[in-house]
C-alpha cells in the first residue's frame, strides 16, 4: 500500500485519540524506541534542542499521560485537530519522512473555541504491513507564544 | 547627553495601602490607573530590570530586542566588545528600530524613513538630510548628537544583563545585596551559559499574581502534586527562605536532608501526596549535583520581574512582562553550560519537562493566576490574606511561610508611593452576612 495512505490513516487515528478518544492510547502511535518533542518554529530554525515536552522513550510518553491524570491540575479542556495532507519528503527501507500541517482549536470548560496552535508535524514513520508508527515526531508550533499552559499533547 | 532623569510620576493615586503586610487589596490587580502608574514608577523608576543574557550577545553585532515593562529596548554588543542598551524607538517618529527578537547587525536602519543608528544607539545618518537639489532637507541647526534613543544604565551580573531607565538606581551590588548576589553566583558564577531553548507563555492575569506565585513557597508542594508524589521538594526537606532587606528580592531553596526520617506531616494534612504513582521512565529524575552541593531547588527573584531557577538540573531564567491589567508575558530561557558533558546536557533536556508552559511542576502556575483574576472580579474592596508564617517579611528556615510574598508588597507599596492606613476590621466592612429576600408581592425584607 502507498505510504501516504498508511500515514494519513495513522494520523487520522492519532488526532481522534487526542480529541475524542482516550489519551491512554496515545503512546501506542509510537514505536518502542521513539522520540517526541514539542517546540516552536523559532527554536527549530535556530537548532535549539529543548522542548516544551521532550521525550526519548515510550515510557516518558506514558508518564505524560499519567501525570495529566494523577498529578497535574488544570481547567478541563479539549482540542480539535485539523490536519493537512502529509507531504512525503523521503522514503527508504520502510522509513518515511513526512511533514503535515496542523491547526489545533482549544475548547476550555464552558468557554469559547479558541485557536490554540498552528504548525507542522515533522515526522519519521516506520511503515510495516501497511501500518505506520511514529519513530519520531517534532511538533513545530508556528508561534513562540503558548496561551496559559500546554497540558494535552499536540 | 543624559536623559535618564528618573520618574516624574506623582503619587500613584488617592488610594491608601493597608499598614499591615498581611493584607493585599484586590484593586491592585484590577485597576488601569495602577497599571499605568507601575509603568512609570516601577519600570521607568530606580529599579533594575532583567534584559537578556550576555550569552545571547556572543559576537559583536549581536542584538536582542527586549523590554522593561512595556518599553521596548535594544541590547547590543558593539565591535569594542562592550554591551550597550537603548530604547528600541526611532528618534524620528517613534517606529521600532529593530523588529527581530534576536539577530545580528552592523548598524540599524529604521524602515520608515531610513534614519540610521550605530550599535551604541547613536544617530549616524538621516536620509536626505541635505534635501534634493538644494531643496528640502533638515534645517542646518539639526544636530544628530542631540537626537537619539535614550540610553539605559546597564549592569551585568554573572552573565545576566540588567538595565534601568533611571539614573537614581543604586549600583547593582547594593540593589541586590550580598545574600542574593551569592545565590546568583552559586548557580551562574564561573560558568558560561548556553541557551537550550526559549518559550513564551501568555498568562491570563495581572503580572503581580505571577510574581506572588513565584515567591509563594507555601503552594509549591500543595498545588504541584507531581513533585510531592515522588517525594521531592517536600516541605520537610532542609531548606529555607531568604528575603532581602528591601523585601523585593527572595530566594527559596531546599536541599536533600540526609538525616531526615520519613515524615508523616503530609498524610496528617490530608494533602494528596502519598499516591502509589510511579514513573514508567524514572530517568527523568536521575540528575547530578548541579554545583556540587545538596541543593536541588533554588528559586530566586529580583524585584520587580526577574526569576532565576534551579529545579533539579533544570536551570532557567524567567522574565515577567506586564502586557495589560489582566495579561502577562512570561519569557522562559532554558539554560545549559558550556562545561556540560553530553550526559548532563541530556539530563537538562529531560528535566526541562518539569518547567515551562507544559511543565510537570509549573503548568499549574499558568492557570492559577487566571483563577485568582477571575475569582476577585467584583471584590475590589476586599483583601487577600497573607498571614502564613507571621506578619513580617524576614528570612526564615521554614518554607511554610508567605514571608517573601509580604516582602514583595513591602517593596511594591514603597515604590508606588502609597500612604499607609489601618484598614477597617473585618466585621465593620459592609455586606457581611446580610440577606435580602424579595417576596412574590415584590416586598423586600432584609
Ligand atoms: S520613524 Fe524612523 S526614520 Fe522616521
Ligand atoms: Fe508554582
Amino acid at each position: 500500500m502507498d505510504n501516504s495512505v498508511a500515514i494519513g490513516r495513522a494520523q487520522a487515528r492519532y488526532v481522534r485519540c487526542i480529541d475524542d478518544g482516550s489519551l491512554d492510547d496515545w503512546p501506542g502511535f509510537f514505536t518502542e524506541d521513539c522520540r517526541y518533542r514539542v517546540t516552536t518554529a523559532d527554536n527549530h530554525r535556530r537548532g535549539l534542542p529543548a522542548g516544551l515536552i521532550w521525550a526519548d522513550t515510550k515510557g516518558m510518553l506514558h508518564d505524560r499521560v499519567s501525570a495529566l491524570r494523577e498529578a497535574n491540575i488544570y481547567e478541563p479542556h479539549s482540542y480539535r485537530h485539523m490536519l493537512g495532507q502529509p507531504a512525503i519528503l523521503a522514503e527508504s527501507g520502510g522509513e518515511v519522512e513526512s511533514e503535515t500541517s496542523f491547526l489545533v482549536l482549544r475548547i476550555t470548560g464552558g468557554g469559547p473555541t479558541d485557536v490554540f496552535a498552528s504548525g507542522r508535524y515533522v515526522d519519521r514513520y516506520v511503515v510495516r504491513d501497511g501500518e505506520a508508527l511514529l519513530r519520531e515526531r517534532v511538533v513545530v508550533c508556528d508561534s513562540s507564544e503558548i496561551d496559559t499552559l500546554l497540558a494535552l499533547p499536540l | 547627553m543624559d536623559r535618564l532623569s528618573g520618574t516624574t510620576a506623582g503619587q500613584a493615586r488617592d488610594r491608601t495601602w493597608p499598614r499591615s503586610l498581611t493584607q493585599v487589596p484586590y484593586w491592585a490587580f484590577q485597576d488601569e490607573a495602577v497599571y499605568r502608574a507601575e509603568q512609570e514608577r516601577l519600570f521607568h523608576g530606580p529599579y533594575w530590570s532583567y534584559l537578556c543574557l550576555e550569552a545571547e550577545l556572543a559576537k559583536p553585532g549581536d542584538f536582542c530586542a527586549t523590554f522593561i515593562g512595556e518599553q521596548p529596548v535594544l541590547v547590543t554588543r558593539d565591535v569594542d566588545g562592550e554591551v550597550y542598551a537603548f530604547e528600541n524607538r526611532c528618534a524620528h517618529r517613534g517606529a521600532l528600530i529593530a523588529m527581530a527578537d534576536h539577530g545580528h547587525a552592523r548598524d540599524f536602519t529604521c524602515v520608515y524613513h531610513a534614519w540610521t543608528y550605530n550599535l551604541q544607539g547613536d544617530l549616524t545618518a538621516v536620509a536626505f538630510a541635505e534635501g534634493i537639489g538644494g531643496k528640502g532637507g533638515m534645517p542646518p541647526e539639526f544636530c544628530m548628537a542631540k537626537h537619539g534613543p535614550r540610553k539605559l544604565r546597564l549592569a551585568v551580573v554573572h552573565g545576566l544583563v540588567f538595565g534601568s531607565l533611571s539614573n537614581e538606581v543604586p549600583d547593582i551590588e547594593e540593589y541586590l545585596g550580598e545574600e542574593i548576589l551569592d545565590r546568583i553566583d552559586r548557580v551562574l558564577g564561573g560558568r558560561r551559559p548556553v541557551v537550550l531553548g526559549r518559550f513564551t507563555q501568555m498568562l491570563p492575569n495581572n503580572w503581580k499574581l505571577y510574581v506572588e506565585n513565584v515567591k509563594d513557597s507555601y503552594h509549591a508542594s500543595i498545588l504541584h502534586l507531581f513533585f510531592t508524589t515522588f517525594g521531592i521538594n517536600r516541605l520537610s526537606q532542609r531548606g529555607g527562605i531568604i528575603v532581602d532587606s528591601s523585601g523585593g528580592h527572595h530566594v527559596s531553596y531546599s536541599a536533600i536532608d540526609r538525616s531526615a526520617a520519613a515524615s508523616t506531616e503530609y498524610s496528617e494534612q490530608r494533602i494528596r501526596s502519598d499516591s502509589e504513582y510511579r514513573l514508567a521512565d524514572p530517568s527523568l529524575l536521575e540528575g547530578f549535583s548541579e554545583v556540587g552541593d545538596d541543593i536541588t531547588l533554588q528559586i530566586l527573584s529580583v524585584f520587580p520581574g526577574f526569576v532565576l531557577q534551579q529545579i533539579q538540573n533544570s536551570v532557567a531564567v524567567r522574565q515577567i512582562l506586564p502586557r495589560s491589567v489582566e495579561r502577562t508575558k512570561l519569557n522562559w530561557t532554558y539554560l545549559g553550560f558550556e562545561s556540560d558533558t553530553e550526559e548532563q546536557r541530556l539530563v537538562r533536556l529531560k528535566q526541562a519537562n518539569l518547567v515551562g508552559p507544559a511543565g510537570y511542576v509549573s503548568m499549574e502556575d499558568g492557570g492559577i493566576g487566571g483563577f485568582v483574576q477571575r475569582g476577585i472580579a467584583g471584590a475590589s474592596g476586599e483583601y487577600a490574606t497573607v498571614q502564613m508564617g507571621g506578619e513580617s517579611a524576614a528570612s526564615s528556615e521554614s518554607r511554610v511561610t508567605e514571608a517573601s510574598v509580604r516582602g514583595f508588597w513591602k517593596a511594591y507599596r514603597g515604590a508606588m508611593g502609597y500612604d499607609l492606613a489601618d484598614s477597617p476590621p473585618d466585621d465593620t466592612r459592609p455586606g457581611r452576612h446580610r440577606r435580602a429576600r424579595v417576596s412574590r408581592a415584590g416586598r423586600e425584607d432584609a
